[in-house]
């Protein structure tokens, strides 16, 4: 898929806004802005799994949460920097993801979700009730800014947005990489037909489980992010109802292309906060975007727009 | 923890366990259904369960009557089941993200409407006298709801089981479940089937949730609190499986009390942690076919 004259000047256009605007903003919206390329990051890890290889995990907070745990224990209790937070986070919800993965790729289609369901209900479970470690409901509170070892600490909300906004551009950067590369194709390859790809001498199901594990690690390092910024973690960064939010935000966007992912989780951040602004009744216009967003737009909004814009080409 | 290894323990663990593996095998065996003809993960099935219960709520606070809320609770939740599956399910078949998604947004919605009409108040359902109380056996006390609550659930698992295994409905559904296709080709009505089965669905998770109005109560988040347990029998149980259905749900409330009883920090790792390990072993569930 070539990258045309048009992506390549919205990609800046966004880009410079991204970086230039936000001294001029209010808090408020630089406070959407921050969650939006938090969340983005969550949502174009699951879009590894959802869009390019046609996995719904019904789970996928649970690497997200782990990565936010992490930071949650050990700063507050161990009192440890950045750095060794990151990487702890990180590696941890790729090695819980490499378990996982063993189980869930056993099965396929409605069996994989129930599978990263349960499996992220266990995740779920051990923060809710594990008070001695997780301090349960509550979850655990006054998480501090990141320690980097460097003279500049990222401690109010604009220097944070611009440091969440360089792990964003890495975990873009990254995984544009891998959806690219030869292996992302093979990904795609094995979502339109596993068979081919087997009979064409793709090992499949090496190929899903390194997808599901670089899934899960993308998650927890956005996690990390994400525990910094929202000063406490807790189990409802890992319940169902964000595994599921998660999936919303990339089908909105548009599955297959991180693009799409991120574009989803900026609606959806927005739609949340700023409806609850207004009405109270925000959890019934959410319902309505899950349902409307499956009515009416079954691709995503990225999609849409390329089903128009083939419309619109002479074939 | 006083008490842990004595016998009284053991039984009344024991007991507790059964009869709410008996509200969950209500609240599951629909789900099972559905899901073994379907293929539908339906998110709304715990918004069933908690409108049957505050439906029943305004029917016993009018008419003081339990048993005439428990059938008004069933036959309005029913009527919603099928409302949601005319309008937006049926379309659905084989899209697992479409309708993880779309049964969501109703859960949703079904969650902020009842917020609007009922309040943030827990309620409890007010049980007929009949039914509270307790018997004493030497020095154990079992009340008298829990153990109409496993009578229930005996009860409607007889007459599913009976229903599907000796009837020509049940082998129009059995055919259903095997292989739509083929059933749709001998000439079974595979749309009203199905509608009938996800009304059933809907009516035993209502009828679970006026049952479970009386002794764990009618409360906002009641949804999304039963829905896992709900999961897990159908996962551990096998889609579609009335038995897997029924030894899921006793696994699940055996070992949900134990859990919470022996190991309160890991009560939810022992529900969820067997199950994992089941699936591992067999994907498709103790009693599911792939």
């Amino acid at each position: 898929m070539a990258v045309g004259r048009g992506q390549v000047v919205a990609l800046a256009v966004g880009g410079a806004v991204l970086v230039a605007a936000p001294p001029a903003l209010s808090s408020f919206v630089l406070t959407l802005l921050t969650q939006a390329i938090l969340f983005s990051i969550l949502a174009m890890s699951l879009d590894v799994l959802l869009g390019y290889l046609g996995l719904s995990s019904l789970g996928h907070a649970a690497y997200w949460g782990i990565g936010a745990y992490s930071v949650g224990i050990l700063t507050t209790r161990y009192d440890q920097g950045f750095w060794l937070t990151l990487v702890v986070g990180v590696l941890l919800s790729a090695a819980v993801a490499a378990v996982f993965g063993l189980l869930a790729l056993r099965a396929t289609s409605v069996y994989f979700l129930m599978i990263t369901l349960a499996l992220g209900m266990v995740v779920w479970g051990l923060a809710l009730r594990w008070v001695s470690l997780t301090q349960g409901d509550n979850g655990i509170s006054s998480v501090p800014k990141p320690r980097l070892g460097l003279p500049w600490t990222p401690a109010d909300g604009l220097s944070y947005y611009y440091f969440a906004l360089a792990g964003f551009l890495l975990a873009w950067a990254a995984l544009a990489l891998v959806v690219r590369s030869p292996f992302g194709k093979t990904l795609v390859g094995i979502r339109e037909s596993e068979t081919r790809m087997r009979t064409l001498g793709y090992h499949v199901w090496l190929h899903k489980y390194v997808g599901f594990v670089i899934a899960g690690a993308a998650a927890g390092f956005g996690g990390v992010l994400w525990a910094y910024y929202n000063g406490i973690v807790s189990p409802s960064d890992l319940e169902l109802a964000t595994s599921v939010e998660a999936l919303l935000m990339v089908a909105l966007g548009g599955r297959g292309t991180l693009v799409g992912a991120v574009l989803g989780a900026g609606i959806i951040v927005a739609l949340k906060n700023l409806v609850s602004v207004y009405t109270h009744r925000w959890l019934l216009i959410l319902g309505a975007v899950y349902i409307g967003t499956i009515v009416y737009a079954p691709e995503g909004i990225v999609g849409t727009i390329r089903q128009w814009r083939a419309k619109g080409e002479p074939s | 923890m006083p008490g842990v290894l004595t016998a009284d323990f053991w039984i009344i663990q024991v007991f507790n366990g059964i009869s709410y593996g008996a509200l969950l095998f209500l609240l599951a065996g629909g789900l099972s259904l559905i899901f073994g003809m379907m293929r539908i993960v339906n998110m709304t099935h715990g918004s069933y369960y908690l409108l049957g219960g505050y439906v029943a709520l305004s029917v016993i606070w009018r008419t003081q009557q339990f048993w005439l809320a428990l059938i008004v609770g069933a036959l309005a939740i029913a009527l919603v089941g099928i409302a949601e599956w005319n309008a937006f399910l049926k379309r659905l078949s084989g899209q697992e993200l479409g309708q993880v998604l779309t049964t969501m947004g109703f859960a949703l919605i079904f969650q902020d409407l009842a917020l609007v009409i009922w309040g943030g108040d827990p309620y409890t359902i007010p049980i007929p006298p009949a039914l509270s109380g307790s018997w004493q056996v030497g020095t154990l006390y079992f009340p008298v709801y829990r153990v109409f609550i496993v009578g229930v659930a005996a009860f409607i698992g007889l007459v599913l089981y009976l229903v599907v295994e000796r009837t020509r409905l049940g082998a129009k559904i059995r055919a259903t479940v095997d292989d739509p296709e083929m059933a749709r080709g001998v000439g079974i009505n595979v749309y009203r089937i199905s509608m009938g089965v996800f009304a059933l669905g809907a009516v035993l998770a209502a009828l679970s949730g006026v049952v479970a109005g009386g002794f764990v109560g009618v409360y906002p988040g009641g949804d999304f609190e039963i829905l896992p347990y709900a999961f897990v029998v159908v996962i551990v149980g096998g889609m579609g499986s009335l038995k897997g259905a029924l030894i899921g749900s006793l696994m699940v409330g055996l070992l949900d009390n134990f859990g919470k009883a022996l190991f309160p920090e890991l009560s939810y790792f022992t529900l969820f942690a067997p199950m994992a390990a089941i699936l591992a072993v067999r994907p498709t569930g103790l009693f599911g076919r792939a």
